[in-house]
């Protein structure tokens, strides 16, 4: 069934449904636990019980989400190997001691600790209980820092030599680990998770304010997340951009098939939309702001900006996806922002909680962090093919010598398991968001915490 | 730059090391992989809650020990990974789809209700149950040797597959049921424990039926296993590890009819560990048989060395904090869980 498919290809798509699949989880648990470990703060120094409340219901949902991370995490130590094994032959001497590191200093923090999160309550105090989630929120993030250093050496290899035998081999630790794409990434990627954190805790309290439904606590959610899209959605604009100009450096075809410019110029219009034409090497019905590309890209009107044009055919990405998905990464950007400039302006009207629409808008927008980063993820990694190492090792020299049945089949599998477990972890997730926190109506101070000033005021002042 | 290589033996290190953390993967997810394997047997549904909420704080910590096998393999022996993943492509792609469908288990079980429950009593079995299988026939096929071209595996794909890797399949099924057996013994107490513990006397036979057949079987298939094992002054010396496997055999007989609670789980281990430094013995010095030798796989000096540091001052902050996480939760699991 699949013998007439090139095995390349299916290794390709196998990898990137596994990879973008699990990369929904990270990238929502990553914010899920720092903020976890600021909402326990907040219970511990003001004692208040909405805190504690909040914090039980997030983090059922953080053990769903976690879960199902490790698991699809799993799956990917052994793809390097089982899909890409002349990769893994020929670039373990570096990937391979970052990947450890990762596994040291990281996954055994946080699968280890996530148990005392989760069911240590009863069994240690509370203030070891605080230290247990800021380890779990300091993993994630180490995490982060290591698989993204090997992803950024990927895109841009340094401290390297090719030995006689093919093989990289590592001259500089430094210069392979803080590769020039990697601060970037990095950034660019925390950001964006703690934003797509963000935009679902404000996505679930605009549900329960829409419905009057645990008032106080939905509050707290939706105050702390409209902090963050009033600060950090602008930060990641101007973080996003230097990443922009780092790759213009290092990788100009990626940003020429971002830009969908075909031809090298000075003064380089910003296209808008379009549709890129690779057979005819045009963008057609392109919409344009005359000289911003330039502008954007080099700080001058008529800086000069390379077209696609100027590599041959066979080294150009598919500029198609990388077009479309930066348009959706940016736009889904630009909501954000406005949804801080939103926040702020009723925030001053003393309308934050109060305005339906802004609700509803806040909902819809609960799930866009995810396609945003799945979007960015992609222009990144189509962005750099046909290079699985950029410009030293092609993708189709890394494939394993297996066969596009055992691949095409596996794919197929993986599908139907993911289907299920995805679907299944949302429909649970669904369920104890409506569930809602649990209400302890026993413990007393209760009455105290009414009529508590706005939220946002508070934490901004602090 | 950075380099230990003329300080240490950094090849037979890794080698030691990447075996260990393999071995600690077997005990520790092995017992929690055996309860999902026995969970459907268990006299009722509460008895099936007390298992699953005795692995639940730590069955996570178990797996991330098997993606420091492989990741460990890929750091410090890239050629060995990149021949053997290929070579068991299909088990290990059913090793991580039972994984991820039993690991997943843990969290929507808990927050199931009516029937869809039954759903994920069912992927917990049938996922640790593959799992276990699939290990169990890596295994297998390994010891059978992997056909190497250049760089490359070069055998078919169904290589893996034949009646002693299915043998070993459902020697590793039955040898985690009993560690999980034994387990449950230590970590529950009344009907869930008892019977544990007539689960554990009826395993107990299984395993070593099995262990006696990878014993006959390895030295008839291999002549280098058989002139390793049953020349002189080397049948002397390796007799400690079957003479160790009955002692063992006897005292947990002794001890599942005793109500001991704690002892039981430390004998499997013990169980466990001589089958695997036989093992170790009889594959020496191959990390890809009987092709590549752990020398050869060996990633370059510099990149050994710069994780060898790391894993020097991490592994025994790891081992502390697992230990700690442990004790935290020691003592006999409830059938409630707090969260």
């Amino acid at each position: 069934m699949f013998d007439h498919l090139d095995s390349t290809l299916l290794a390709r798509i196998q990898f990137a449904f596994t990879v973008s699949f699990h990369i929904l989880f990270p990238a929502f648990t990553i914010g899920l636990a720092s903020w976890l470990a600021v909402v326990e703060w907040r219970w511990l120094r003001t004692g208040n019980p909405l805190y504690r409340e909040i914090y039980r219901m997030w983090v059922k949902i953080f053990a769903v989400t976690f879960g199902m991370g490790v698991v699809s995490g799993v799956v990917l130590s052994y793809q390097f190997g089982t899909n890409w094994s002349v990769f893994s032959d020929r670039t373990g001497n570096i990937l391979g001691p970052l990947l450890g590191y990762e596994v040291l200093t990281a996954f055994f923090l946080e699968a280890s600790f996530l148990g005392v999160m989760l069911f240590g309550w009863q069994r240690v105090s509370p203030r070891m209980h605080f230290a247990a989630t800021i380890i779990v929120a300091v993993g994630t993030l180490i995490s982060a820092f290591w698989i993204l250093s090997a992803n950024s050496w990927m895109q841009t290899p340094r401290g390297f030599r090719i030995g006689a035998d093919g093989l990289f081999y590592p001259t500089d630790w430094i210069e392979i680990i803080f590769n020039p794409s990697f601060p970037h990434r990095f950034a660019h990627m925390t950001i964006a998770a703690y934003l797509t954190t963000a935009f679902v805790v404000g996505g679930v309290g605009a549900f329960y304010l829409l419905r009057r439904q645990f008032v106080r606590h939905a509050r707290i959610m939706f105050g702390m997340a409209m902090l963050m899209a009033v600060f950090v959605a602008p930060t990641q604009l101007l973080v996003g951009d230097m990443h922009g100009l780092n790759t213009f450096e290092h990788q100009p075809v990626k940003v020429s098939a971002m830009e969908g410019l075909w031809d090298t110029q000075r003064g380089a219009p910003l296209v808008l939309f379009g549709w890129p034409d690779e057979a005819a090497e045009e963008t057609r019905y392109a919409i344009e702001l005359p000289k911003m590309s330039s502008l954007i890209l080099t700080h001058s009107l008529d800086g000069e900006v390379k077209g696609l044009k100027d590599w041959p055919r066979e080294e150009r990405p598919p500029v198609l996806w990388v077009f479309w998905s930066f348009r959706i990464m940016v736009g889904i950007g630009v909501l954000m922002i406005l949804t801080g400039l939103f926040a702020a302006i009723l925030h001053f009207k003393k309308r934050l909680f109060e305005t339906r629409w802004f609700q509803i808008w806040c909902m819809a927008l609960t799930p866009s962090g995810f396609i945003a980063v799945l979007a960015g993820w992609f222009v990144t990694e189509i962005g750099r093919q046909p290079y699985i190492v950029s410009n030293v090792m092609r993708t189709a020299e890394a494939v394993s010598p297996v066969g596009g049945i055992q691949v095409g089949l596996s794919l197929l599998a993986f599908v139907a398991v993911y289907l299920l477990v995805f679907g299944a972890g949302v429909y649970y997730i669904i369920g104890l968001i409506r569930k809602g926190p649990d209400v302890d109506t026993s413990e007393k101070g209760d009455g105290r915490k009414q009529g508590r000033p706005a939220l946002v005021g508070r934490l901004a002042s602090e | 730059m950075f380099n230990l290589e003329t300080f240490i033996d950094l090849p037979l290190v890794w080698y030691g090391l990447i075996a260990t953390a393999i071995f600690l993967y077997v005990l520790l997810d092995g017992f929690d992989l055996g309860i999902g394997i026995l969970f459907p047997f268990a006299p009722s549904d509460k008895c099936r809650d007390r298992m699953m909420g005795s692995v639940a704080p730590f069955w996570d910590g178990n797996e991330t020990w098997l993606v420091l096998g492989g990741g460990g393999l890929f750091a410090a022996f890239p050629l060995a990974y990149a021949i053997l993943m290929p070579a068991f492509y299909m088990p290990v792609i059913i090793m991580l789809l039972g994984l991820i469908l039993r690991g997943v288990s843990f969290e929507f079980r808990f927050k199931a209700h009516g029937p869809s429950r039954r759903l994920w009593d069912a992927t917990f079995h049938f996922g640790s149950l593959a799992a276990a299988f699939a290990q169990g026939t890596i295994l297998g096929g390994f010891v059978q040797g992997v056909s190497v071209q250049g760089r490359a595996f070069s055998g078919e794909p169904l290589a893996w597959l034949n009646a002693f890797s299915v043998m070993t399949g459902l020697a590793l099924v039955f040898g985690y049921a009993l560690l999980g057996a034994a387990w449950l013994i230590m970590k529950t107490e009344d009907i869930t424990q008892d019977w544990a513990r007539r689960c554990a006397v009826y395993l107990i036979g299984y395993v070593a039926f099995f262990m006696v057949l990878v014993s006959i079987g390895m030295p008839i298939m291999n002549p280098q296993i058989r002139a390793l094992w049953f020349s002189l002054p080397n049948f002397l010396y390796l007799q400690i590890m079957p003479f160790s496997c009955v002692v063992l055999f006897i005292l947990l007989w002794r001890d599942l009819h005793r109500n001991h609670e704690n002892r039981p789980f430390f004998l499997v281990q013990g169980v466990f560990l001589m089958n695997y430094i036989g093992l170790g013995v009889s594959m020496w010095p191959w990390l890809v048989p009987f092709e590549v030798t752990f020398r050869q796989a060996a990633a370059a000096p510099q990149s050994q060395s710069l994780l060898i540091v790391g894993t020097v001052i991490l592994l025994p902050v790891i081992l502390g904090y697992t230990a700690y996480c442990y004790y935290i939760f020691r003592g006999k699991s409830s059938h409630e869980i707090h969260y």
